[in-house]
């Protein structure tokens, strides 16, 4: 009897403790959110957007050059990660033999891993120094290596998760296979297969240690991709460890709207998906 | 959207075969202009290039790593001296502040992350177990370096005024937690990092649980065990291999990761057996110094570190997959 | 051709989802507001030690000529030396003079133009400490040596005999990146100190004996900011700028200075002359009655052959702008300006840039 209870409570206790941990794990991101918004809130106004960054220790100014550059970057990024993602998965999941397959996922998955200061490297001895230029160009090509493995990976999933009738049945009505992918595979996957393309964008949108050395920094605007470029992440790096009330100030503003990207790419992304499997449950 | 215009140009049906040419090529022109072919090998190239960048980065560090290499030999992983004025590069304080930090992350994370993914497997109603976890999912793509906006203004100073002074005054007499209080140092980079794989360990460990056959914990229930030893007993000891699978996903991201742990470890190449103190990690060095470091030799330790981490990662990620496989048993194409 | 419209919608909403990318913030990729058509955008990367004043006319400049933007990332001279070699910017910045075998190691020739003069002093943060101490050599390379750890070690104390000093332990703050301010710092501390020369010598990375790092001007000053019974260096105008109370430090003739714009001219008075020969001299530990002993000129480092000539007459027509109107803002951001001798010196070197 003396035990059973014991066990009852050992049950109680532990099984409290896990929803502590997981309460405790939620919490952290309302936290997160609700220090960004206290601090970040109040300094968030339209010179922040509109504006250039002052010279040093001079109060005011904005990011408005580090807000276009980090699209700009998400653009290069763009460019040159989803097609190779979006092609590769195709193949993976449509073309794929034994052998091949096998290794293009293994090197994806590696490329996945690589600690993103080590793409800033890459980057860096690949595109700054034979170019002689820190540009938006080098920085978004390291974005873009980054963003390959993702978009491959979930290209491949949803593509596999279209019912082989389907491409059966194109088949069956006289196309060839790549009819049969390019207008029907792909189109009923596509919905998966955008949403995977806006994470991963929005994955990618928030690293910083990969433009380091690569979109460096500006303190003006920056023309075309062959200039050295400001851009969000690294701004909030630098203003964070400055030792100016202002530049803190900017930099909590920065996390703010960087996060509220983030965010609502992720929860907008979700959304599609949910809405796409309840449909197809219903 | 380069691949694509291709498939455009290609619908065209019945593209003229140029005369003259041999029979053969004619067929497989024909089988061309059918288009299998070509998108096949469209497909195709673009997987190679993946291939390609992938072996272009091996083969960058590698050559760029030449110079440590002839120099300090294997040394150059055990010398804790790092000397820019006099030209020594050893690894080893770097080495030690990645994996420390590392370890105090894993130390807070897995049995949080463990505890939490128990609870939204196995207690939580699906509908609120799958609220938390998107939320959790989000927390996993917050971006780094809004953990360092934390971290050095929320975290470091909490740090410093109650932890650091609570865990001296109970568990001082450890050598883990003496000497100065910094605030910044191995405690709160292992910190932040714990705040950052959590999500990691809990979404892989949770589906890894839910793939436990409903059967094992039914027996086991049947049998009288509490839910709490149904799970632990049996669901756990069941998904073993699949959570530690994902233990090693966190670690490689721990391992690898930057900014956030630059922010708040302290940047000194110490080794200390203190929390307390100020560290360095791989990934800190090379962000900070590598951008500046004046002489080949001291540009190309610092890639020597990047390939370091590189393999470090490469080794753990392949791991964690083969873990992760081996209980979900998904068949080897997701592979 | 049912397919190829399928696909062509699938492309044009993958392309859709492109564009998506780029809308992600708030302010849509609008173009950049319409620059002057000879826009030209100038690269630099360099010392944080000048950071202020460079900024400043960095910015100065750009509105007497709008087409001219001269980009400045503050990264440390470790990294402008480097980055200029690398040729990835245009010209760089450095408190640290480059020495004869360095400059070999350039592919090409590079001047060096004094800007500024600027000062180096302890900062630190004790709490209920509000007086200025005052540091002899000796106490300073003791505590950046590890050997002095209490704040109320007599060599700290000794000099300051009304302050009541704390026994909390002394957290030693450098800078993590290559840097002309820990070039400056550790050039001063071998010339008073034998041990720190043998055993760390100067640079601008060395091997601390103690400490943690902190990222640039600003990140030592934000450092010692946050953290209490802290000591860092830092240039001048950090100290003032952020409050951090800074401390005097006893010259070569034995008296305690105080940084200022004074005792750093009077630091630099003596060089002129030393300055027709070479302009890269050291100036720490200076002779004088009232010179402050850890001051230092900081440098431009520009190519002297620049290929694209508009980026040519825009950095000579600066460097000009910088040695007359520039000048006059220095003092603005306690900065020492250039003594005259040294100005015309300069004025005839512009002349070697083509």
């Amino acid at each position: 009897m003396n035990r059973r209870t014991w066990r009852k409570v050992v049950n109680g206790v532990m099984l409290g403790l896990t929803g502590l941990c997981a309460l405790a794990t939620v919490s952290v991101l309302f936290f997160i959110l609700g220090y960004l918004v206290y601090n970040g809130g109040r300094s968030l106004n339209w010179a922040f957007f509109t504006q250039l960054p002052k010279p040093v220790g001079e109060v005011g100014g904005g990011m408005a050059n580090a807000i276009v550059g980090s699209a700009k970057l998400l653009l290069v990024a763009s460019l040159a990660g989803i097609p190779m993602g979006f092609m590769g998965g195709v193949y993976l999941a449509e073309f794929g033999g034994r052998a091949f397959p096998f290794l293009v996922r293994y090197t994806a998955d590696l490329l996945n891993g690589v600690p993103s200061i080590v793409m800033g490297i890459f980057a860096y001895t690949v595109v700054v120094l034979p170019m002689h230029h820190f540009s938006a160009l080098a920085g978004g090509l390291a974005l873009g290596a980054m963003l390959i493995p993702i978009v491959l990976r979930s290209t491949e999933e949803f593509l596999r998760a279209v019912p082989q009738t389907l491409r059966e049945g194109a088949l069956a009505l006289g196309a060839n296979k790549w009819q049969a992918i390019s207008s029907v595979v792909v189109p009923a996957a596509f919905r998966g297969i955008a949403t995977g393309m806006l994470l991963s964008l929005a994955r990618v949108a928030g690293e910083t240690a990969p433009l380091l050395f690569t979109s460096f920094g500006n303190s003006f605007w920056s023309s075309g991709f062959n200039e050295p470029t400001a851009s969000l992440p690294v701004v909030i790096y630098t203003y964070a460890l400055s030792a100016y009330d202002d530049w803190h100030r900017q930099a909590w503003a920065a996390g703010l709207v960087l996060l509220a990207v983030v965010l609502a790419a992720n929860i907008g992304a979700r959304m599609i998906l949910s809405r796409k499997m309840s449909s197809a449950r219903g | 959207m380069a691949g694509s215009t291709l498939f455009l140009d290609n619908a065209r049906p019945g593209r003229p075969t140029p005369p003259g040419a041999a029979g053969r090529v004619r067929s497989w022109m024909r089988r061309l202009a059918s288009g299998d072919e070509i998108a096949h090998l469209i497909t195709l190239i673009f997987a190679a290039g993946i291939f390609l960048v992938t072996l272009l980065l091996v083969y960058e560090l590698y050559r760029n790593s030449v110079l440590p290499r002839h120099k300090f030999g294997w040394a150059f992983f055990v010398t804790s001296v790092w000397d820019p004025v006099f030209e020594n590069f050893g690894a080893l304080p770097y080495i030690y502040g990645t994996v420390v930090t590392s370890a105090v992350a894993l130390l807070i994370a897995v049995p949080l992350g463990v505890g939490a993914a128990i609870f939204l497997a196995e207690l939580a109603p699906p509908r609120i177990s799958d609220a938390l976890t998107f939320v959790i999912e989000l927390l996993a793509a917050v971006p780094s370096v809004i953990f360092g906006l934390i971290g050095i203004f929320i975290l470091v100073p909490f740090v410093r005024s109650s932890v650091e002074p609570f865990l001296k005054s109970s568990l001082g007499f450890l050598p883990l937690f003496q000497g100065p209080m910094y605030g910044v140092g191995f405690l709160a980079a292992g910190l932040v990092l714990a705040i950052m794989i959590v999500p990691f360990i809990l979404s892989v460990s949770r589906e890894v649980l839910l793939a436990v056959p409903v059967e094992q914990r039914e027996a086991a229930l049947a049998l009288g065990a509490t839910r709490w030893e149904a799970t632990w007993k049996v669901v756990v000891p069941y998904a073993r291999t699949g959570i530690l699978g994902s233990v090693f996903l966190a670690l490689a991201r721990a391992l690898g990761e930057t900014m956030a742990v630059t922010m708040v470890i302290g940047n000194d190449p110490k080794i200390s057996s203190s929390l307390f103190a100020p560290g360095y990690s791989i990934a800190a060095v090379i962000a900070n110094e590598f951008a500046e470091a004046p002489g080949a030799l001291y540009r190309q330790s610092l890639i020597e570190m990047g390939l370091v981490l590189f393999i470090l990662t490469f080794i753990l990620n392949g791991l964690a997959r083969l873990l992760i496989l081996a209980t979900t048993g998904r068949g080897t194409e997701h592979a | 051709m049912k397919t190829l419209t399928a696909s062509v919608r699938g492309l044009a909403a993958i392309a859709a989802m492109v564009l998506l990318g780029l809308c992600f913030s708030p302010q849509p990729s609008s173009p950049a507001p319409a620059a002057p058509a000879n826009r030209l955008q100038i690269n630099a990367a360099g010392a944080t030690f000048p950071y202020p004043i460079y900024s400043k006319w960095f910015d100065e400049y750009h509105k007497v000529h709008p087409n001219i933007e001269i980009n400045y990332q503050s990264i440390g001279s470790g990294g402008g030396i480097q980055q200029l070699k690398a040729g990835t910017v245009d010209f760089g910045a450095s408190d640290m003079p480059l020495n004869d075998e360095m400059l070999s190691q350039f592919a090409f020739k590079l001047i060096h133009f004094p800007t500024v003069l600027g000062a180096v002093m302890p900062t630190y943060n004790i709490p209920g400490v509000i007086q200025e101490l005052k540091f002899t050599p000796q106490a300073l390379a003791g505590i950046y040596l590890g050997k002095i750890t209490k704040w109320n070690d007599p060599a700290i104390t000794g000099p300051n005999p009304s302050v009541n000093l704390p026994g909390n332990d002394i957290m030693v703050v450098h800078r993590s990146d290559g840097s002309g301010t820990t070039f400056v710092w550790t050039d001063y501390l071998s010339k008073v100190s034998p041990d720190w020369k043998r055993t760390v010598g100067s640079n601008t990375s060395v091997r601390w004996p103690v400490g943690l790092g902190g990222k640039g001007n600003e990140g030592v000053s934000g450092i010692v900011k946050e953290i209490p019974n802290s000591i860092g260096y830092v240039e001048l105008i950090y100290a003032v700028q952020n409050h951090l109370p800074y401390g005097e430090v006893q010259n070569s003739s034995g008296r305690f200075i105080k940084a200022s714009l004074a005792t750093v001219t009077a630091a630099a008075a003596g060089a002129a002359t030393e300055m027709q020969h070479d302009v890269r001299i050291s100036i720490t530990n200076a002779r004088g009655q009232d010179a402050y002993p850890i001051c230092s000129f900081t440098y431009l480092l520009i190519p002297t052959k620049i290929s694209d000539p508009a980026k040519r007459q825009a950095i000579t027509e600066f460097l000009h702008w910088m040695l007359a109107d520039g000048q006059n803002m220095v003092e603005a951001l306690d900065y020492g300006r250039l003594p005259k001798p040294v100005v015309t010196i300069e004025m005839k070197a512009i002349s070697q840039i083509d």
